[in-house]
């Protein structure tokens, strides 16, 4: 079957299998290995991407489900050269060790700063619960998430100046 | 790069002891992974490359009576089956553990375990293979397993590796250290005796990237390449030259990024081997990478030590002795990975921090109808299994004795003047300063406001639990006279380059699974040679592009890997000032250090940096006699003798009366792992071995039921913590460097994971005492502490 859909802005049309996974199709048909597979049942994470700007797990999405939208990976998340605050934010405050779950886990904070700039700690935990690191503990992951909401220029953020101003 | 300033996270924490190598610095590594560029084995796409899938066993214990691939071979996208008879015809059907035994690549006679491998199809594409593997048809006849490692040795239990020559039962190896009779002598005369059964459950690892490799077999100049997920590059070449009979300088182990190891990687699995198989036989790159299940149910597990622990002491609190007899479950073959002599690992380093007047142990290994393996999940070689054993043991004589566990545990410390300290199992600990640390942890705990807070809360029937454990590790094996591993001495090799421009590399025989070693490694080099890590490339992973050494595991990157980086540092260092010493036409005994330049006594305003002075090698200098144009040296390093972190941990649990669930409030961790190079690399491992041991004590837990099938072989049946159950750890340190480390380092990426289980337990424990619970075995689920409430404690079997 064939499929047309976005990815990091792109429109993309291909032949698909229809039984085949969203997480195996960015991987193997797109070549976009950023995207990673952990668990096949939904639980770890390392496949997350954005689907209209929300959190799925590609391993439990059918590429054909993806038909129509638009689709975020790890790779569209810097603007060129210029990392999103999020990428930053895990560099500046090591939330991340070796990596696979990264991807993922900034995918999400993206979504979550998108809807929420300014979230406590606990609405971070929530929102990456979903996710697991076998590496960090978490807690860096966290402050990474945080740094990130401090380094951002969000659109609400904008908005609420216009309206003091 | 950003260099940023040592932050400790507790000021008080001895912010005297600066970090070396330039500190807190972001990772090396971190721009290819924020940006999805991190290249892990599933990432790597060879021309005409294919796709293997392993068939598994259904079941525990069955002869294989046949086993039929007609229709799979049929299959249009399938170029071949694979099955134990064809390996058997080459050979291959059974390969060499890590521990001196056999495990079957593929089955040929009988299933010793549920998830074993039984066939390898070969298939263009992932989902053809996985199509196929429903395709073989297998006929089994089932016979009763052996599950429980108490009923392994009872007479008449079925006989597992009947395929070893004149094997009538399922015991593996008897093991002790001590005294015994010295032991016992204590004990029979002590005024107190604390007898307590502590079982470690099955655990598995489980790292987010499961197992897998890409083989490349070049059938016209015999090559191997093999791109695998591998703690160890160097030794699995070693192993691969020895079982398959291609010459070691025809192989080349790749090992890319690592999606996290935790010991998972340090085996070498049938699906590698299988996947070497798959690319001879279709002369085609073959990829085989396991799912979670198949990792969960088939790959190195973790622990599984049933411990009958006694512990002696005064009855005002001093501690004298310690014995344990241990029954060790190994599963079907015997695969753990430890140096050759020690079959229980290090678990005689059971003695703790605590100076005692005897001790002994022994340990019985056996067989049973589970997955192979044992030393893994960031173990330090079973210290995790050992620190468990005497923590526990400590807290329930601080309830017997009715003494606080803190106050107990103060009082039979090591003290400082004794290191080095020969404990009475053999090892001789390096280095320690307990005390201060112990009570730095209480410090920040504000210990003595929560024993008021919970005698507050006690009165009004809530349950808050305050568990202390305080661990000494054994880790950086080892030295080459008592360490191997199947012949191969522990050692670790290092090779240094400074390009005539002054940049350098830095070659390592060490692989990272996330440990950071491209950062810390070109830290350790910064330190010595005074250039800056931006300019130092760490190369490591590649058996082609690195010196021989045998990996990383058992938290021995930085102390063995580490000293051998610093020592090759120091030797390009010596040789630079020969050269300098040409270059200024002066005597080499003339010159003085200062980092990063070699300058004239008495007029430092005469020098040459080590840019300049690797000019100078590379250029038209006249050099002295015996010293070669180049700045370049290497070596390779065997340890005098381990080294033995410590750390003091106390954590905070309130448990639900209602329900049993446990929440873990407070962690407050304490580590002295000598000098610290990186803190903020340190303090990740940190808070990732502390999640390891929440998860171990409230959650992880590979179950099985009694026909042997697996019951944790998902992520939805094995549970691991996310970012609710763990809470924003408390860091500290205290640094007491090792006496026999060229930097002082002891190592860390295992210390968390080895000493936080305890804390968890006697945490747990300590907000069951209403109930008068002295003991419960992990996982401490809602159902089970609540059973434990109700005075039904049970074993985790």
């Amino acid at each position: 079957m064939q499929i047309n859909l976005t990815v990091n802005g792109t429109d993309v049309t291909r032949e698909i299998e229809p039984r085949v996974l969203l997480v195996h199709f960015i991987r193997d048909d797109l070549r976009l290995t950023g995207t990673h597979w952990g668990c096949d049942t939904s639980n770890c994470g390392t496949c997350v991407v954005l689907m209209d700007g929300q959190p799925v797990k590609s391993c439990t999405v059918l590429a054909a489900m993806a038909d129509g939208h638009a689709i975020t990976t790890v790779e569209g998340l810097a603007n060129g050269a210029t990392l999103d605050p999020v990428q930053q934010g895990f560099m500046e405050e090591h939330g991340l060790q070796c990596g696979f779950c990264t991807p993922g886990m900034m995918l999400t904070a993206r979504a979550l700063l998108d809807h929420n700039p300014h979230p406590e700690p606990l609405e971070i935990r929530e929102a990456i619960s979903g996710q697991i690191c076998r590496c960090t503990g978490y807690a860096t992951i966290v402050r990474s998430i945080q740094w990130a909401a401090e380094h951002s220029i969000s659109a609400a953020d904008t908005a609420e100046e216009e309206v003091r101003a | 790069m950003t260099i940023l300033e040592d932050r400790p996270t507790n000021p008080a924490a001895g912010g005297h002891d600066r970090p070396i190598g330039h500190g807190r610095m972001q990772r090396k590594e971190d721009p290819r992974f924020v940006r999805g560029k991190g290249h892990y084995v599933d990432d790597i796409v060879l021309p005409g490359m294919l796709h293997g899938a392993i068939l598994r066993a259904p079941v525990a214990h069955a002869r294989l009576v046949s086993i039929d691939t007609t229709e799979a071979l049929a299959h249009p996208k399938v170029l071949a089956v694979i099955t134990g008879a064809d390996l058997q015809a080459l050979g291959l059907a059974w390969a060499p553990t890590l521990s001196m035994d056999v495990q079957a690549v593929l089955v040929t006679d009988k299933v010793r375990f549920q998830g074993q491998e039984v066939a390898f199809v070969v298939a263009e594409d992932r989902y053809a293979a996985r199509d196929a593997l429903e395709l073989i048809q297998v006929e089994y006849d089932v016979l009763p397993p052996v599950v429980d490692a108490r009923k392994a040795m009872d007479p008449g239990a079925p006989v597992i590796r009947d395929d070893l020559a004149g094997r009538t039962d399922n015991h593996i190896f008897d093991w002790e250290a001590g005294d015994k009779a010295e032991t016992d002598a204590v004990f029979a005369s002590a005024d107190v005796v604390v007898s307590q059964e502590i079982v470690y459950p099955r655990v598995h690892p489980a790292p987010m990237e499961t197992c897998g490799a890409v083989a490349d077999f070049d059938p016209i100049d015999g090559r191997l390449t093999l791109y695998e997920t591998t703690q160890a590059p160097h030794a699995h070449r070693t192993l691969f030259a020895m079982v398959s009979g291609i010459p070691e300088h025809k192989i080349r182990v790749v090992s890319p990024d690592i999606g996290g190891g935790f010991g998972n990687k340090v085996g070498i699995y049938p699906g590698y081997i299988l996947a070497v198989v798959g690319s001879i036989v279709t002369g085609k790159p073959v990829k085989w990478v396991e799912d979670r299940s198949e990792n969960l149910m088939s790959t190195s597990f973790a622990r599984d030590y049933i411990m009958q622990g006694e512990i002696a002491a005064t009855k005002d609190g001093k501690i004298l002795a310690l014995r344990t007899n241990v029954l060790a479950d190994h599963g079907a073959f015997n695969a753990t990975a430890q140096p050759t002599k020690y079959p229980a690992g290090f678990f005689h380093i059971f003695t703790g921090s605590y100076d005692l007047a005897a001790a002994h142990c022994t340990v019985t290994g056996v067989y049973t109808n589970k997955a192979p393996g044992g030393v893994a999940y960031a173990c330090s070689f079973r210290v995790t299994e050992a620190v468990y054993l005497v923590e526990r043991m400590v807290d329930i004589l601080a309830r017997k004795l009715d003494m606080d566990p803190a106050e107990l545990r103060l009082k039979n410390f090591i003290k400082p003047e004794q290191f080095p300290y020969a404990n009475k199992t053999g090892w001789e600990y390096d280095s320690g300063d307990y005390e201060p640390t112990m009570r730095l942890s209480m410090k920040m705990a504000g210990y003595d406001e929560l024993r008021r807070e919970q005698k507050e809360k006690r009165a009004r029937g809530e349950l808050m639990g305050i568990g202390i454990s305080f661990f000494t590790e054994t880790v950086g094996a080892g030295p080459r006279k008592d360490m191997d591993i199947l012949g191969l001495g522990m050692a670790d090799g290092a090779e240094l380059r400074i390009h005539p421009t002054g940049k350098a590399v830095v070659r390592i025989s060490v692989q990272s699974q996330g440990q950071g070693h491209e950062t810390t490694f070109a830290q350790i080099v910064a330190e010595e040679i005074g250039i800056p890590p931006e300019d130092i490339d760490v190369v490591h992973g590649d058996t082609d592009q690195t010196p021989f050494g045998l990996g990383t595991y058992g938290s021995r990157s930085t102390p063995v890997s580490g000293a051998a980086v610093a020592l090759v540092a120091r030797k390009v260092r010596e040789k630079a000032r020969f050269i300098a010493a040409a270059m200024l036409e002066t005597r080499p005994e003339d010159l003085e250090w200062e980092k990063g330049r070699w300058f004239v006594k008495g007029d430092p305003s005469v020098g040459k940096t080590i840019a300049e002075i690797a000019m100078g090698a590379h250029g038209t200098v006249a050099l002295p006699e015996g010293i070669e144009g180049n700045l370049d040296a290497e070596v390779t390093y065997d340890p005098p003798n381990l080294t033995f972190p410590f750390g003091a941990y106390i954590c905070v649990v309130d448990v639900d009366p209602g329900t049993g669930h446990v929440k873990v409030r407070r962690f407050i961790a304490v580590d002295d792992c000598g000098t610290r190079i990186n803190p903020m690399i340190i303090e990740g491992q940190i808070h990732g071995g502390l999640t390891d041991g929440v998860g171990m004590a409230l959650m992880e837990f590979i179950e099985f039921d009694a026909e042997g099938n697996c019951l944790g072989g998902s992520f939805m049946d094995y549970l691991i913590p996310t970012a609710m159950e763990v809470p924003d750890w408390e860091t500290g340190f205290t640094v007491t460097p090792s006496p026999h480390h060229p930097i002082g380092a002891k190592g860390i990426g295992e210390s968390a994971t080895v000493g936080s289980p305890p804390a968890v337990v006697n945490a747990v424990v300590d907000a069951l005492a209403p109930f008068g619970v002295v003991h419960m075995d992990m996982p401490c689920t809602p159902a089970r502490v609540w059973e434990a409430m109700q005075g039904r404690t049970r074993p985790p079997v």
